[in-house]
């Protein structure tokens, strides 16, 4: 099991209000796996994402990641989960506007510790993978988004994790670019990478192998009869 | 490290304006440092070479009555005043850093000195021993200096400096000319001058004023063996002393002056002798002159205090700017304190930067007020190191507000900002 959480709760502090975005998710991946997660927004969708992410922490409930225990990480170690168990995709790409491609796809492994020459390589072979070999010297705003993207999927790839998150990787995307970005990630999944993905475009998620509904911070997996809680 | 390093030249060269702006208090700040201190070290040296003389560290051992140099034309005390003795002449020449001393009679103003019609006004006159010329750095221009000869038969002989020379003899030659002094015919033989006649050697404040202001008459020297015959008494004489090094100068004078009091008697409580102390007086005035500036620094400074806030107030509006680099940054996985290193070198490059810039501006600046104002400037090594180390500190010290905010930035809020 590659991603286990289990009753996980997560409530915000809004003023002197008290609102509950999780309530007792429960939620398990399995090495490989490609799964989308659908939902309206303001479902929770995004709070799990996080959570997922290591970029927040549940209120309470048991959160492990390939055997290891979440919650009981410190802030450093969680730095260290997203470095190296985790590649994230974002909606509007984030890459540095000032670096060119390949800057950008280096920056993880820079973090990483990886020494200057290799890492011009590794990145490079990233890019290469994505079918930007020849756009690493470009800046972001001399690609289409599709490209942009791409390149993001590059960084999120460059230091191997065991999970990629995508938060809506197609939503500024045209039809075109968000078929070229389905393939890729169909490609990757057929490498052995495992990807969680939100989106609330069913044509999206119909890519992945496994759809889970989120609704009013409740789970249940999508039209399955074999779709037991997993 | 370096990769924080080149980060923030990238960023500060793609800003390249603001980081200017940025910069300004600190180049402000560090080049009125250069300059002043560049200045100060000018003006300390010069204040320095003027009084002490360069390669010549005489030392006055002189009579004092009271905090006034004591003449013997003025006070009827004379008699109690012993002479310097052989032994104690022995004993100073034999103290350690001592070259060479050299003991004579004075009178700081004479009226009675003749060539034919010819009159001097206000001339010294000394009674010298066979070291003076040596000890004070004099040199035997044209004839010749005082032989043995010359003590032991009590001739009637002078030395005129190029002043006395000039104020007695208008188109004549001096030398062989008999001249009179206190109504006794004395015969020129040489006339004496700096060794260096370029750089004057100031041995203190009267012969700066004498040098640089009204030259005065000029100046007589006789062998010490004719003094009593014009001056009538054993008078005491005063002494010069050459330390062998300017820092030995003060030791030497007033060991000198130890010795020659102790013949002293003790009921003379007014008259000793004191060490006309030039180092001192030098690292009075330079002390006096670094104090003056050193408040110009506090100035300077508080400059440097307005641009560090500057680079502060800067480094917050560029945090709130790239918050979302900050975000992504910690979302791929950079660790809270590679977030702070980042920002942090950053401030420090960019306050080292000005620094520089600084540096380069003070040593310009300096130059040009060394120019326009006629004021030597030394520049110096040390300043110009401690500025931009002292610049650098100052981007680390409110490089840290900003840097603690962007290292504390959610990542989630930061991701959510566009």
């Amino acid at each position: 099991m590659i991603l286990e959480l289990k009753s996980i709760y997560k409530e915000y502090q809004q003023g002197k209000l008290v609102v509950p975005v999780l309530k007792h998710v429960d939620f398990s991946m399995e090495e490989g796996e490609y799964t989308a997660i659908m939902g309206p927004s303001g479902s929770g969708k995004t709070t799990l994402m996080n959570i997922i992410g290591c970029l927040d922490k549940a209120t309470s409930g048991e959160f492990y990641m390939d055997g290891q225990d979440v919650n009981k990480c410190s802030e450093n170690e969680m730095s260290d989960l997203r470095l190296r168990k985790l590649g994230f995709v974002f909606q509007s790409f984030h890459l540095l506007p000032k670096q060119t491609a390949l800057e950008n796809v280096e920056m993880p492994l820079n973090y990483a510790g990886v020494p200057r020459k290799a890492r011009k390589e590794i990145a490079f072979r990233a890019l290469e993978r994505v079918g930007l070999a020849e756009r690493v010297d470009f800046k972001p705003n001399q690609l289409s988004g599709g490209q942009m993207q791409r390149v993001a999927i590059a960084r999120a790839m460059v230091n191997d994790p065991k999970i990629l998150l995508a938060d809506e990787p197609t939503g500024a995307l045209d039809t075109k670019s968000s078929q070229q970005v389905m393939d890729l990630f169909q490609k990757l999944n057929e490498e052995g990478v495992t990807i969680l993905m939100i989106t609330h475009d069913p044509e999206i998620a119909q890519y992945a192998g496994r759809t889970v509904l989120i609704r009013d911070g409740e789970l249940m997996e999508k039209g399955g009869s074999d779709g037991e809680k997993a | 490290m370096l990769e924080n390093i080149r980060l923030a030249f990238q960023g500060i060269w793609s800003h390249k304006m603001r980081s200017f702006l940025t910069m300004l208090g600190i180049i402000i700040g560090i080049a009125s440092i250069i300059s002043i201190v560049s200045t100060i070290k000018g003006t300390s040296e010069q204040i320095k070479e003027q009084l002490i003389g360069a390669g010549n560290n005489a030392v006055d051992v002189l009579l004092y009555d009271g905090s006034a140099e004591y003449d013997a034309s003025w006070g009827m005390t004379t008699a109690a005043l012993p002479q310097i003795t052989e032994e104690q002449k022995d004993k100073i020449l034999r103290l350690d850093n001592v070259e060479n001393a050299t003991f004579f009679y004075g009178r700081g103003y004479s009226e009675n000195i003749y060539y034919m019609d010819q009159s001097m006004q206000g001339g010294k006159v000394y009674g010298v021993d066979e070291n003076y010329l040596d000890t004070c750095g004099y040199v035997i221009q044209a004839g010749r200096g005082f032989v043995r000869a010359d003590y032991e038969n009590y001739r009637k002989v002078v030395l005129l400096d190029e002043e006395a020379a000039g104020s007695l003899f208008k188109d004549e030659m001096p030398l062989g000319k008999t001249i009179e002094i206190m109504g006794e015919p004395f015969v020129v033989v040489g006339i004496y001058t700096r060794a260096e006649t370029f750089q004057p050697i100031i041995n203190n404040y009267e012969e700066y004023y004498s040098y640089y202001g009204d030259a005065g008459a000029g100046t007589l020297l006789l062998p010490s063996s004719d003094w009593p015959i014009i001056y009538k008494y054993d008078e005491a004489e005063n002494a010069i002393v050459r330390a062998s090094t300017t820092e030995a100068m003060t030791k030497v004078g007033d060991r000198a002056a130890k010795i020659l009091n102790e013949a002293i008697p003790e009921e003379s409580t007014q008259i000793k002798y004191k060490a006309n102390n030039n180092l001192k007086t030098v690292e009075d005035q330079q002390k006096l002159s670094e104090s003056t500036n050193g408040q110009l620094l506090w100035i300077a400074s508080i400059s440097l205090l307005v641009g560090g806030i500057g680079v502060m107030n800067i480094m917050l509006v560029s945090v709130t700017e790239r918050t979302s680099e900050i975000g992504l940054k910690k979302a791929i996985g950079a660790r809270k304190n590679r977030i702070l290193f980042q920002f942090l070198t950053e401030a420090a490059v960019l306050t080292s930067l000005g620094g520089v810039a600084g540096v380069i501006s003070g040593i310009v600046m300096a130059n040009v007020i060394s120019r326009m104002a006629d004021i030597p400037i030394a520049i110096s090594i040390p300043a110009i190191i401690a500025s931009v180390g002292f610049s650098m500190v100052i981007g680390i010290v409110f490089g840290l507000l900003p840097s603690f905010k962007a290292a504390n930035l959610n990542p989630i809020d930061a991701l959510r900002r566009d």
